[in-house]
């Protein structure tokens, strides 16, 4: 990049409450580029980025943005100024059609009023030109959140944006979504704009970016081109150590560990519910963790919600302990001795008000309780217990659950479950969300439990992350059970061949696809 | 001795106990300022005449603030408390009027709070069976309710003197009016059941978040069931003391509009009406905030009508306070 860059920030100091929260940050981006912005959760990353846009005012430092210094005093200077932010929550207006989102606040008017058709006839050109083809005049909340994501880019492109933020957009959605947004990112980039991009998703970044600025403590730790940091080297560059904990456990290792393995804890057959789980059979034995794999949609979370009794199933047979079961609430399933980690922490799993302590303890609750007062030390006990045994970071049990990271709200939610003595433990997507050393500590909590005799069903997008902590496979696709792998199957390859192919797929493929992925 | 429901005893971390004491501190503060400015400015404040009037002004709107902190706390709202308060006041008088001596009060004190208890029931049925929104559920008594009053009054004013029932609003201990000592053991022990027992938690917890409550086995129904009933029962019990100040029940006056009063002193008191928290204290200071500004203005001269503007200045006040602490 000899030329300047669109965006240059240098030595950006801010502070909160006396704590240093960036310490000479920089971040530089140039035009026609796909910049990766990366780091740990509390690296500072969204911090810099709400520097930029005006949210935040720095204390020390310079940005220069399109061959001026400026400094932004709101988020509305820095829009105005070609500045384009796109969050995981997207801000669009739900109930407002696609066009009049994208034309939000600059409408073309035609003697003073609205000009309707023009909007809707300019809002289908530029998704069009995305390769998207759809009906502008419905609300944008019928969409799903990928075409969400890429209205939300079509209205920073329109608005003439020289610089695109994303914000961990892409958390929410499947491959093929993924792939939809990066044809658009792509194009933006060859358009000659810039985008900035912030995922925790490595392969993500790898597939689209060209260059990277990695973040740590507050500090921007190293800046290069993508193809100069290999995927280890990045990792350790966020992480600032070597990673023993990403290393996976070899086929060996886990069948050792099948071998081993206890009785069956909890078995279905022919499990289906609606549209999304259509024939579903598998089964958890005592000490061993199964991965639950199949694409976003494919009916991973439907499944869990039936087995744990949160939806009823229409046919099927389900079994806990040798018995049969039919669950007629969650709380039948928890009395039987199952635990279920939601996917979506914010809406299913944290109570935020309430104190890590209340969130912690909740579902074991009654069995603290005596004449229906609650015993505070009891409580207590637990709690440090927890925070101990865990590494929970926390400033007090007291304070409410949302002021912790993410990271550590899924270790208090994990406890939560834990502290019932489950033996069957369901996890959906335990890591979505958290950054790679939460996501670590995880993964070895999860074979932690599984060495102590739990049944773990975990489910994860990443292959990587399911083939490091699961023991074998059960791959489902549109809601059917289409393989189970284990030994020497168990690998990311083969999971990738079942959710393509289905069951039986060729070996050889297997070994194609394996070859790829290295020569990439 | 603030009310800091959710966050019982906070460990010994003075940075954290601080930050967690605001949120009922600025009422206090608010209430305080209004009293020093009474003390200063007002003419015989200090005397136990004027803390008596005030006090009992407000106990009802208390005493009904209370079951609809824990309506709110839910998630929901309760506008048929007026109407509890109308049945219970109208069957009363039906039944120590008929039935002499102390088997006939007493059954004046327990079956109408168990008759309104039922409205609670069949608000709760609505809300937790039917998924009606709380709003539209118990506007449907809120209408029929003062109806069935009337229609079992025949619409016709019961004068009664009956010194033994009506005890539950005149009678003093020490001095003390006993509605007042009522209301404050009232208070007291739904601000103990909010903070300590299981159904405290539950009933944060359900309306802190609903799929998180019942994922993690929850009965979240019955939660709000209970609160809903409790409601009921006690604005059926502010129906008693209503009518036992006037000496005469009228379906079609008591506990008029008591319900906005009630919710008002909600969430003037710290209640977010969104749900997930319940300050019964809060409550009670919302209460004595909006009335004690009733009587500066009305021992000032100002007239009724114009204290009215000003009890809405103070909501939106709570409001926008309530907003901005997120």
């Amino acid at each position: 990049m000899a030329q300047t860059p669109l965006l240059d920030m240098q030595d950006i100091d801010i502070a909160f409450g006396g704590v240093a929260a960036l310490k000479h940050a920089r971040l530089s981006v140039a035009a026609g580029e796909v910049h990766a912005l990366i780091g740990q959760n509390g690296a500072g990353k969204s911090t810099l980025i709400k520097i930029l846009t005006g949210a935040y005012r720095k204390s020390a430092g310079t940005i220069r943005f399109d061959g001026r210094e400026v400094d932004f005093r709101t988020p509305k200077d820095a829009r105005e100024a070609g500045i384009s932010t796109i969050y995981q929550e997207i801000n669009l207006v739900p109930f407002r059609s696609v066009a009049e989102n994208i034309f939000l606040g600059r409408e073309p008017r035609r003697f003073g009023l609205i000009d309707w058709k023009t909007v809707q006839r300019r809002a289908a050109e530029l998704l069009e030109s995305f390769g998207l083809r759809i009906d502008v005049k419905k609300p944008v909340r019928e969409y799903s959140t990928a075409i969400q994501q890429m209205v939300a880019l079509a209205r920073a492109v329109s608005s003439d944006a020289k610089l695109v933020i994303m914000d961990e957009s892409t958390s929410s959605l499947d491959e093929r979504e993924v792939e939809l947004l990066f044809n658009v990112v792509r194009r933006l980039r060859d358009d000659g704009r810039a985008v900035t991009f912030v995922s925790h998703r490595l392969d993500e970044l790898y597939a689209l970016c060209d260059r990277v600025t990695v973040m740590r403590d507050g500090q921007t730790v190293a800046e290069n081109s993508m193809q100069e940091m290999d995927k280890l080297k990045l990792v350790t560059t966020m992480l600032g150590r070597t990673l023993a904990a990403v290393v996976h456990e070899d086929s060996a290792v886990k069948e050792a560990n099948l071998a081993k393995r206890g009785p069956v804890v909890l078995s279905t057959q022919g499990l289906a519910a609606g549209a999304k789980v259509t024939d579903v059979s598998l089964d958890v034995h005592a000490g061993e963790a199964v991965g639950l794999a199949g694409l976003l949609g494919s009916g991973r979370t439907e499944t869990m919600r039936l087995l744990f009794g949160a939806d009823r199933p229409a046919r099927g047979v389900l079994a806990v302990g040798g018995e049969s079961a039919a669950f007629k609430s969650p709380k039948d399933a928890i009395a039987r001795g199952i635990a279920y980690l939601t996917e979506d922490r914010k809406a299913e799993g944290i109570v935020p008000e309430l104190s890590v302590r209340d969130n912690l303890t909740l579902v074991c609750l009654p069995a603290l309780t005596k004449r229906g007062v609650v015993d505070v030390s009891k409580q207590r006990e637990i709690v440090d217990g927890f925070v101990e045994s865990l590494g929970i970071k926390l400033r007090s049990p007291d304070q409410p659950i949302r002021e912790l990271s993410g990271g550590n709200q899924q270790k208090v939610l994990l406890a939560r479950w834990l502290a019932t003595h489950p033996r069957l433990l369901l996890l959906d997507e335990p890591t979505r969300g958290i950054d790679v050393g939460a996501k670590a500590d995880v993964a070895k909590i999860v074979r932690e439990l599984r060495d102590a005799g739990l049944a773990v069903l975990l489910s994860a997008s990443e292959l990587e992350e399911l083939t490091a902590v699961a023991d074998r496979a059960v791959v489902i696709r549109d809601g059917e059970t289409v393989a189970r792998l284990d030994g020497a199957q168990m690998n990311e390859a083969s999971i990738m061949d079942a959710i393509a192919y289905g069951a039986g797929a060729e070996s050889t493929l297997a070994e194609a696809v394996e070859e790829a992925r290295h020569d990439r | 001795m603030i009310d800091d429901t959710q966050r019982a005893a906070p460990i010994a971390q003075a940075p954290v106990k601080k930050k967690r004491g605001v949120a009922i501190q600025r009422e206090v503060a608010v209430l305080l300022a209004m009293i020093v400015f009474n003390l200063i400015f007002t003419q015989h404040f200090l005397s136990l005449q004027t803390f008596n009037v005030n006090l009992t002004q407000v106990v009802t709107i208390v005493i009904v603030g209370i079951g609809m902190t824990l309506v709110v706390a839910t998630g929901g709202i309760d506008l048929s408390v007026g109407a509890s308060m109308a049945i219970a006041g109208a069957l009363a008088p039906m039944l120590f009027m008929n039935i002499d001596g102390p088997p006939g009060v007493l059954l004046a004190f327990t079956l109408p709070v168990i008759a309104a208890a039922a409205c609670g029931v069949f608000n709760g049925f609505l809300v937790t069976r039917l998924n009606v929104q709380p709003i539209v559920a118990t506007l449907v008594l809120f209408i029929a309710g003062r109806g069935i009053a009337q229609v079992v009054t025949d619409g016709s004013l019961q004068a009664f003197n009956n010194p033994a029932f009506q005890w539950i609003a005149l009678g003093k201990v020490a001095g003390v009016p006993f509605q007042i000592l009522l209301m404050l053991a009232l208070v007291a022990s739904f601000t103990w059941i909010v903070r300590k027992t299981l159904f405290g938690k539950y009933l944060l917890v359900t309306g802190g978040n609903e799929d998180a409550a019942y994922l993690s086995g929850i009965p979240t129904a019955r939660v709000k069931m209970i609160a809903y009933t409790a409601c009921a029962a006690l604005a059926g019990l502010a129906g008693l003391i209503s009518i036992s100040v006037n000496s005469s029940s009228d379906a079609n006056v008591v506990g008029l509009g008591v319900e906005l009063d009630a919710i008002a002193a909600v969430a003037v008191g710290g209640t977010a009406l969104t749900g997930g928290k319940a300050y019964i204290t809060g409550t009670l200071i919302g209460a004595l905030i909006i009335q004690l500004l009733r009587y500066t203005l009305l021992a000032h001269g100002i007239p009724d009508a114009a204290a009215l503007v000003l009890k809405a200045a103070i909501i939106i006040a709570a409001v926008y306070v309530q907003r901005k602490r997120g």
